[in-house]
C-alpha cells in the first residue's frame, strides 16, 4: 500500500447528473472531507449521467453552488484528475474540442481540466487507488 | 489497491432492467472492458437486473438496442461467473433453469460473501 501514516489515495465515481440528483453534491462534500482529513483525492471518474458535470456551459443561478466550478477548483488545488467517460459523454452531447471537430459539431462543451477517458481508466482507478467510492442517484 | 486484492475478481452488480435508462448497458460495458484488460469478472444480477436474463428480451420499442447480444458475447470475453440473486429471481417468477445463460443462484445470506470476495465492486 502506497499510503503513508494511514493516508489513503481515493478515487470517486460519479454517476448522477448535477442539480437533478444529490450524487454530485454528496461526492463533492465527501471529497472535501477526505482532503480535510489529510487523504488524497487523486481521481474522479464521471460516468452515466455523471458526465453532465463536465459541461463548460453550465450556468446555474448565482445563489446556488456552482458544481462544475467546484470540480475545477479541486483539479487546480489538489491536482485531482477529472476523467469523463468518452462513450457516455458523446451520446449525451458532451464533446471536447477534438471530438467536436471529428464529429463536425459547431461547438464543444468539455474543456480541461476535464478529460475524456475510456472505461479502462475506471477499471484501472479501481485497482491503483486505496479506495474507490461510487456516488449514484 | 493493495496486492492482496490483485487476484480478486472485479464485481459488477446490475440492478436495472433492460431499457430502464442506460444502466444495464453501461454496467455491462465496464465488465467487458475489465475483461478485455485481463481481469477476472463476476456479474451479479439483482433486483430488476434479473430481467436482463429473461428469455425473449429484444430491442426496445423506442429504438433502444437490446442487451441479449451483449450477454451472448460474455463467454467470448471469458466472463463466465454469472450470479443471480435467488430472491429477486423468485419474485419475478423466474428460475435459473429457464435462463438462456448459465447463472448461479445466490441466496440472500450468501450475498455479503460474494461482494467481500471481489475488488473493486461496481454497482449499476
Amino acid at each position: 500500500m502506497a499510503s503513508e501514516q494511514g493516508k489513503l489515495r481515493y478515487a470517486l465515481v460519479v454517476l448522477g447528473g448535477p442539480y437533478s440528483q444529490a450524487a454530485t453534491h454528496s461526492a463533492l462534500r465527501f471529497g472535501e472531507a477526505l482532503i480535510a482529513q489529510g487523504h488524497r483525492l487523486e481521481t474522479v471518474f464521471f460516468y452515466h449521467d455523471g458526465v453532465y458535470n463536465a459541461s463548460r456551459l453550465a450556468a446555474p443561478p448565482q445563489d446556488e453552488p456552482h458544481l462544475v466550478d467546484a470540480w475545477v477548483r479541486l483539479a487546480n488545488d489538489q491536482g485531482t484528475e477529472l476523467l469523463v467517460c468518452v462513450a457516455a459523454a458523446l451520446r449525451r452531447g458532451l464533446l471536447d474540442e477534438r471530438e467536436a471537430q471529428r464529429h463536425g459539431k459547431p461547438a464543444f462543451s468539455v474543456e480541461p481540466p476535464f478529460v475524456l477517458a475510456g472505461i479502462g481508466q475506471l477499471v484501472e482507478a479501481g485497482i491503483t487507488h486505496d479506495r474507490l467510492v461510487t456516488f449514484a442517484p | 489497491m493493495s496486492d492482496d486484492t490483485a487476484d480478486m475478481p472485479l464485481l459488477v452488480i446490475l440492478r436495472h432492467a433492460p431499457h430502464d435508462g442506460s444502466w444495464l448497458r453501461e454496467g455491462l460495458d465496464v465488465a467487458l472492458v475489465a475483461a478485455a484488460f485481463g481481469r477476472a469478472v463476476t456479474l451479479l444480477f439483482m433486483g430488476d437486473g434479473v430481467e436482463a436474463l429473461r428469455p425473449g428480451q429484444t430491442a426496445g420499442p423506442l429504438g433502444q438496442k437490446g442487451t441479449h447480444p451483449t450477454l451472448d458475447m460474455l463467454a467470448m470475453y471469458d466472463i463466465e461467473d454469472l450470479r443471480v440473486d435467488a430472491t429477486s429471481l423468485a419474485e419475478r417468477g423466474l428460475s435459473t433453469a429457464e435462463l438462456p445463460w448459465p447463472a448461479r443462484s445466490v441466496a440472500a445470506e450468501e450475498l455479503p460473501a460474494v461482494i467481500a470476495a471481489a475488488s473493486p465492486v461496481f454497482n449499476f
